[in-house]
């Protein structure tokens, strides 16, 4: 078991002729993920690899089934690509793109709200099933298949430190999602560590955090309430300095909200298992999970 | 993107937000000029630097005459402005803006900007205008009003009475006060504002609403759509290599320690600092090569950490996803042949490529200090300082 994909999906990919959304579709592919379509305005028709492009996501729904789509389409086109496939009926939709205004990201976020559609992103690496699917930009291999880990991170190649941690301790993980690190994204924390809950085969979840926002106290009060599941838990950035944008648009200390003590205090309290040196963190998952 | 008050106030005027009249100034001279035709006195000079608090570190004065006018102009420009928000270098202030004296009957505080829990535009308002709102939100929550704007229908007639009834607008001042509000929030949406804070914003003795202050943060991911505030940004204000990493697509902010790190991702460059903390050392600065980065971005990379002379050792922090290993250590080494590193060194990579990239390292005739993995290379960094 995992949540949100598995082998049964089917992938579009938006933007799937620029030079990211060619590149990552061939590694999706050989990892063994499904992608029945892609869309590109302009270029209907046309195949990449054997792949059909389509002008528009509802004609690629209409032909091909697809139930889910990878977007790398540029920043100014983010949102309106995000609306595209929720109007077209995409259930899972997962935007890698990074540089999304945040005014779009709230008309699109209350846009949303009407549909039934996930969203995952937009600023993010994406979401694996290790074996079965991979929707996203992330190495697979460092991956291992089975579980019974679950992980949730803000951060890309973070996750990807902490994937391998887990790995090289022979955790298995069913599924690895990141959530993205712009302020206002789709999925949260607990939209993740509720379904990770429900899924029968992972047996815990790592949580990785960083500074800005309350994202993280609102989990760690969530994880208190309802998890039965041990969490380890993870924050990036006790060193930055207030009011700077630690690279992503989202880790951002605002006066006194947002600081990376206040989120480890509030995981501490609510009985997380926080790992404060990330170089600790397979073995601290492995003493956990065992 | 940061812009200064008199640019701010630029905005407010083109929205038809009232603020009091002035103009900025590069001199004394200039300054008595913008005060000669302000129409009397008291003036009131400001310095104009991206930072807040400038009115308790000295930075704000009333000139009561034209001469006291350039005395203080005189006395701010130049000089350097040390507030809660510069760090204790604080910033040379290179312009000032010279305002009509206003008679203030009430001073309150606004600000607009987006609410992240709930993906709503706050408009946040107290009667504690003139104070630090974030001291005020600690002691006396109840004192500010917070009222929630969906995106999609825009500001209601009802936002605008629980501001005025919240804030207790007198008769008079009820419909300048909804004019300002509405303009407000049509100018943080059509700018792609992430904040607008006016504080004070004031009642004067004769019931006008104005904009004393004004502070505007816009939206970085939204530039493209707003070439003409590009001439808002002040290269002065800002790091000279943070500037210089600006032009290559990197992430980079200089801090006060004396490790120097290049990590690709934020979360894990984050990290990388805290790791270097932890060993007992401390970052210089963060710096995020991206996922996609170049053999020239970490050439690039490496020598603007160079430029910095607090950096006594450096530590490269690579996992290899979308960035090959082995593009990563031929960047190095051309960087390193290029500038000639002369401090010590720790290289960790994982991930794609990484067996090549440490034979392109090893062969390289480079002195590095390789290490195992993300505990060993802090440790290491840590001792070689």
């Amino acid at each position: 078991m995992s949540i949100f994909v598995n082998k049964n999906t089917r992938l579009l990919v938006q933007g799937i002729t620029g030079r990211e959304g060619q590149f990552h579709t061939r590694q999706c592919v050989e990892y063994g993920t499904n992608v029945v379509a892609g869309v590109t305005p302009g270029k209907g028709g046309q195949k990449m690899d054997e792949i059909p492009v389509f002008d528009t996501v509802k004609s690629a729904v209409q032909s091909t089934g697809a139930n889910a789509s990878l977007i790398f389409v540029p920043p100014p086109f983010g949102a309106d690509a995000i609306m595209e496939a929720a109007d077209a009926g995409v259930d899972l939709i997962v935007a890698i793109t990074e540089g999304i205004p945040v005014l779009d990201m709230l008309r699109v976020k209350n846009f949303l709200a009407t549909k039934k559609c996930r969203l995952i992103g937009p600023n993010c690496p994406g979401i694996i099933t290790p074996g079965e699917c991979k929707i996203g930009i992330m190495p697979g291999k460092i991956h291992m298949a089975g579980g019974p880990v679950g992980v949730v991170s803000r951060s890309g190649t973070l996750t990807y430190e902490v994937v391998d941690q887990l790995t090289k301790q022979g955790l298995g993980q069913t599924t690895c999602i990141g959530i993205g690190g712009d302020p206002v994204n789709g999925t949260n924390f607990i939209d993740v560590l509720k379904a990770f809950e429900d899924d029968p085969d992972t047996k815990g979840v790592v949580m990785v955090g960083e500074i800005g926002g309350n994202a993280e106290e609102d989990a760690a009060d969530f994880i208190k309430k309802y998890m039965t599941k041990p969490v380890v838990g993870f924050i990036a950035g006790l060193t930055a300095p207030p009011g700077r944008r630690m690279g992503h648009a989202g880790a951002i200390i605002s006066g006194s909200s947002g600081t990376g003590q206040a989120k480890i205090e509030a995981m501490k309290r609510n009985g997380i298992h926080v790992c404060e040196n990330l170089g600790e963190i397979g073995d601290i998952s492995k003493s956990v999970f065992k | 993107m940061k812009i200064h008050e008199y640019q701010a106030k630029e905005l407010f005027r083109k929205y038809g937000v009232p603020v009091p009249e002035g103009k900025v100034a590069f001199s004394k001279d200039e300054a008595q000029i913008v005060a000669d035709g302000l129409g009397g006195y008291p003036v009131v000079v400001k310095a104009q630097i991206h930072a807040g608090g400038r009115g308790k570190g000295g930075g704000v004065k009333l000139a009561a005459s034209r001469e006291e006018t350039a005395t203080l102009a005189n006395q701010i420009l130049g000089m350097t402005l040390v507030t809660h928000q510069t760090g204790p270098a604080g910033k040379e202030v290179k312009k000032i803006l010279v305002e009509a004296g206003q008679k203030i009957a009430r001073e309150l505080y606004l600000s607009i900007l987006v609410d992240r829990q709930t993906a709503k535009i706050v408009i946040m308002a107290s009667q504690e205008g003139g104070m630090d709102i974030e001291e005020v939100a600690a002691r006396t929550p109840e004192k500010i009003i917070k009222v929630y704007v969906d995106p999609l229908c825009g500001i209601q007639a009802y936002h605008i009475g629980d501001l005025t009834f919240g804030l207790e607008i007198p008769a008079e001042a009820r419909k300048p006060f909804a004019g300002m509000i509405r303009a407000l929030y049509t100018l943080f949406v059509a700018n792609d504002c992430s904040l607008v804070e006016i504080n004070p914003l004031i009642l004067t003795v004769d019931n006008m609403v104005l904009a004393l202050d004004a502070k505007v943060d816009i939206d970085s991911n939204a530039m493209f759509r707003h070439k003409d505030l590009l001439e808002y940004r002040d290269l002065d204000e800002e790091d000279p290599q943070e500037v210089e990493a600006s032009k290559y697509n990197l992430n980079y902010i200089n801090l006060d320690g004396n490790v120097g790190n290049i990590v690709n991702g934020a979360g894990l460059a984050m990290a990388t600092m805290d790791i270097i903390k932890n060993a007992g050392a401390k970052p210089a600065n963060f710096m995020d090569v991206g996922g996609g980065a170049t053999a020239e971005m970490v050439e690039n990379a490496l020598r603007i950490i160079l430029m910095d002379q607090k950096v006594k050792a450096i530590l490269i922090n690579i996992f290899g996803g979308i960035l090959r290993c082995d593009v990563f250590a031929e960047g190095i080494v051309q960087a390193a042949k290029k500038t000639g590193i002369n401090i010590p060194v720790v290289v960790r990579m994982e991930g794609t490529n990484v067996e090549t990239g440490k034979k392109i390292l090893a062969e390289s005739g480079l002195n590095l200090i390789s290490a195992v993995d993300l505990k060993d290379a802090a440790t290491k960094v840590a001792a070689a300082i």
